[in-house]
């Protein structure tokens, strides 16, 4: 996983609530069975018209989108599908964080499985970035803290653990396979259940 | 005192310590093709072998056709995955029921049909309607591909612990009204974010008159509230499912896992974070009109008006999602034509939602220019009802019978909607595009369903018992 410490970047804006994972990424681009480029596919019906052409009025087609890595989104982003083609799709097309008022579980743990840092703020913040999307923020994870170009520092929570995987650019699984020891000692004593090979 | 998932959740506990999420341990992990292949290449990239291929289980069901198998798979991105899947399981050592297999069919549908689900256990797969298994008194939820590797490497996941959410559902439905119906008051209720971060336990005397596969349904939809498991204590009703089931305990082993599952449910006094009540007896048939599982009314209802709602973000979603449906506020639903009725889906593809759909079109004939496909959520299904006639009885009447699989309901596998169309579907999910780019879904019940199946319009299925 990639390392993530500090961002500084403009957003762009989908003021839509509850963006599930089937606009993120429609599901008849999970016939892959690569990880790697789904970024054309991002928002991809929001994007492109039935000609596979781009539609001019959608923002991530627009010029000021272009190399902005923070998206700004309404409540509840992610909800739906469990696909984690969802956060690689985002972070293949460039973002590294998505600020929102909530995100759906499923969604918010995948994403922070592939550097891509769910910000929650409070609803007045979402509000004023909403009103000055020219606005360049910073992010920075090792203080949880958002800053708006007019100073205000905003503190997002973090699981700490998930924190310092993203700052050291380790993944979950590692620490999982260190805890062997104890796996094998609950599987000792746990009672057998379901035998699929039977 | 605990309630049920506290009780799970406690026994599932391998190692807690300080700045790390709990470590859980899975007694079931089910893989499908579409979000297991990146999972197994992980394995491969790190030298990894499967923990315990005898806890894990696969099968196909999301890219498939749902044409005769005697068929290939036209779709060569399709037919790879579908390869891979049987390739992985092979050598990884995993059994898995593939693309010519007997007893294949929608994950969510086989688990519980061979006894792999049972009471008390934590069961993931990468696939969110997971959810469904909670119908057993299981701890069951949707991952995604990198826990999928997680668990096929160490048969563990690290899980921040959820709250507890009572959902009480009691009295008795009106004719006309089931699972789905209750499932989607719910929802609309709550809201899609209502349960986030949060188990439904649902109880109350509706529910423990629910059969099994009426259960699977409301659990099924737990995830479209926000939460990413629902579950249902056991009770006699699960044991009498149970029984007899493939993979479910025999014998002696019967006897001691009934001793443990009979210890599950919540305890007399145990606290909830959250609880909330319905009154079955006040339900309607429920429909949506949106593009998300929470737009829902009851099927007399009105299209609601963007212009009261308050939130400009809240307004603009919606008027977003009248836009894409092309509805009209204040409208009504009935009587709004259809193109597709789709009977399927992980959600309503059981044996009894085909049985509740033949009912209603027996010896009647769908809609002219209504195209109508019912899909068994297994081989299993397809066989039990062909083997009662309802295979028949939908072909007399018009509809397509297919294969098993998920087919429309997530549209990878060809079975779609046409752009501006409209279906009424048995699924999960309305989203736009989900049942196909520029598709429009109204989600119902099997019984509602078929009705509109007949007419060609958006029915009330209880006029159409009374007066068809």
């Amino acid at each position: 996983m990639d390392k993530f410490t500090a961002l500084a970047s403009k957003f762009v804006v989908l003021p839509i609530d509850n963006i599930d994972t089937d606009q993120i990424i429609p599901a008849r681009f999970l016939k892959t069975i690569s990880k790697d480029g789904l970024a054309d596919q991002l928002f991809n019906d929001w994007r492109y018209d039935a000609e596979g052409g781009p539609k001019p009025d959608f923002v991530l087609n627009q010029p000021v989108a272009k190399g902005r890595s923070i998206l700004v989104a309404g409540d509840n982003f992610g909800c739906g599908s469990s696909r984690e083609h969802a956060p690689w799709a985002l972070t293949q097309f460039g973002f590294r964080a998505v600020v929102s008022t909530s995100f759906a579980d499923i969604f918010r743990g995948n994403s922070l499985k592939n550097s891509l840092l769910p910000i929650v703020v409070p609803r007045d913040v979402h509000e004023w970035l909403l009103g000055n999307p020219e606005a360049e923020l910073k992010i920075n994870l090792a203080a949880q803290r958002l800053t708006l170009p007019n100073g205000r520092a905003v503190e997002f929570p973090i699981e700490a653990f998930s924190k310092h995987c993203l700052l050291e650019g380790v993944d979950e699984l590692g620490y999982i396979l260190h805890q062997e020891a104890a796996i094998g000692a609950f599987e000792a004593k746990r009672p057998i259940t379901v035998n699929t090979l039977a | 005192m605990s309630t049920i998932v506290e009780k799970i959740w406690n026994s599932h506990v391998v190692a807690e310590q300080p700045g790390a999420p709990p470590l859980l341990y899975i007694d079931l992990h089910l893989v499908h093709e579409v979000t297991s292949p990146q999972a197994f290449a992980g394995l491969r990239e790190r030298g990894l072998k499967v923990r315990r291929p005898d806890l894990t289980f696969g099968t196909v069901d999301h890219s498939i056709p749902t044409t005769p198998r005697t068929l290939p798979i036209l779709d060569k991105v399709a037919a790879a995955q579908v390869e891979r899947l049987e390739d992985n399981c092979r050598d990884f050592g995993i059994p898995c029921f593939g693309f010519h297999s007997s007893h294949q069919g929608i994950v969510h549908v086989i688990g519980p049909e061979q006894g792999l689900t049972q009471p008390g256990m934590t069961v993931v797969c990468g696939d969110s309607h997971t959810s469904t298994h909670g119908a057993f008194g299981a701890l069951a939820f949707g991952i995604g591909t990198s826990q999928v590797e997680h668990v096929l490497a160490t048969q563990c996941l690290l899980q921040p612990k959820s709250k507890t959410f009572e959902v009480r559902v009691d009295g008795v439905l009106p004719e006309g009204v089931g699972a789905k119906d209750i499932i989607l008051a719910l929802i609309a209720r709550i809201g899609i974010a209502g349960g986030t971060g949060s188990v439904f336990e649902y109880r109350g005397s509706a529910i423990r008159s629910l059969s099994m596969e009426e259960r699977m349904t409301v659990c099924n939809m737990s995830i479209e509230g926000g939460a990413r498991a629902g579950l249902v204590a056991p009770d006699d009703t699960t044991y009498n499912y149970m029984h007899g089931r493939p993979f479910a305990p025999k014998g002696e082993a019967w006897e001691a896992a009934l001793r443990l599952w009979k210890q599950l449910p919540t305890d007399e006094g145990a606290v909830y974070d959250r609880s909330i009540s319905i009154d079955a007896s006040t339900l309607q048939p429920m429909i949506t009109f949106g593009t998300n599982p929470g737009m829902g009314i009851p099927v007399t209802g009105s299209v609601p008006d963007p212009s009261s709602v308050s939130d400009p973000v809240e307004r603009e979603t919606l008027a977003k999602a009248l836009r894409y449906m092309d509805l009209q506020p204040g409208k009504p639903l009935l009587g709004h034509k259809v193109n597709v009725v789709f009977i399927g889906s992980c959600t309503n593809s059981r044996i009894s939602d085909l049985r509740s759909a033949a009912a209603v079109m027996k010896g009647r004939h769908v809609a002219e220019g209504v195209r109508v496909m019912v899909v068994p959520g297994s081989q299993e299904i397809r066989r039990q009802a062909e083997a009662e006639g309802l295979d028949q009885v939908f072909r007399d009447a018009g509809a397509d019978w297919r294969e098993a699989g998920c087919s429309m309901c997530i549209a990878m596998n060809g079975d779609q909607l046409a752009p501006g169309e409209y279906s009424v579907s048995t699924s999960n999910r309305n989203f736009e595009g989900r049942q196909g780019k520029g598709g429009r879904t109204f989600l119902a019940s099997p019984l509602t369903a078929a009705a509109t199946a007949i007419t060609g319009v958006v029915t009330d299925v209880r006029s159409f018992l009374h007066h068809g």
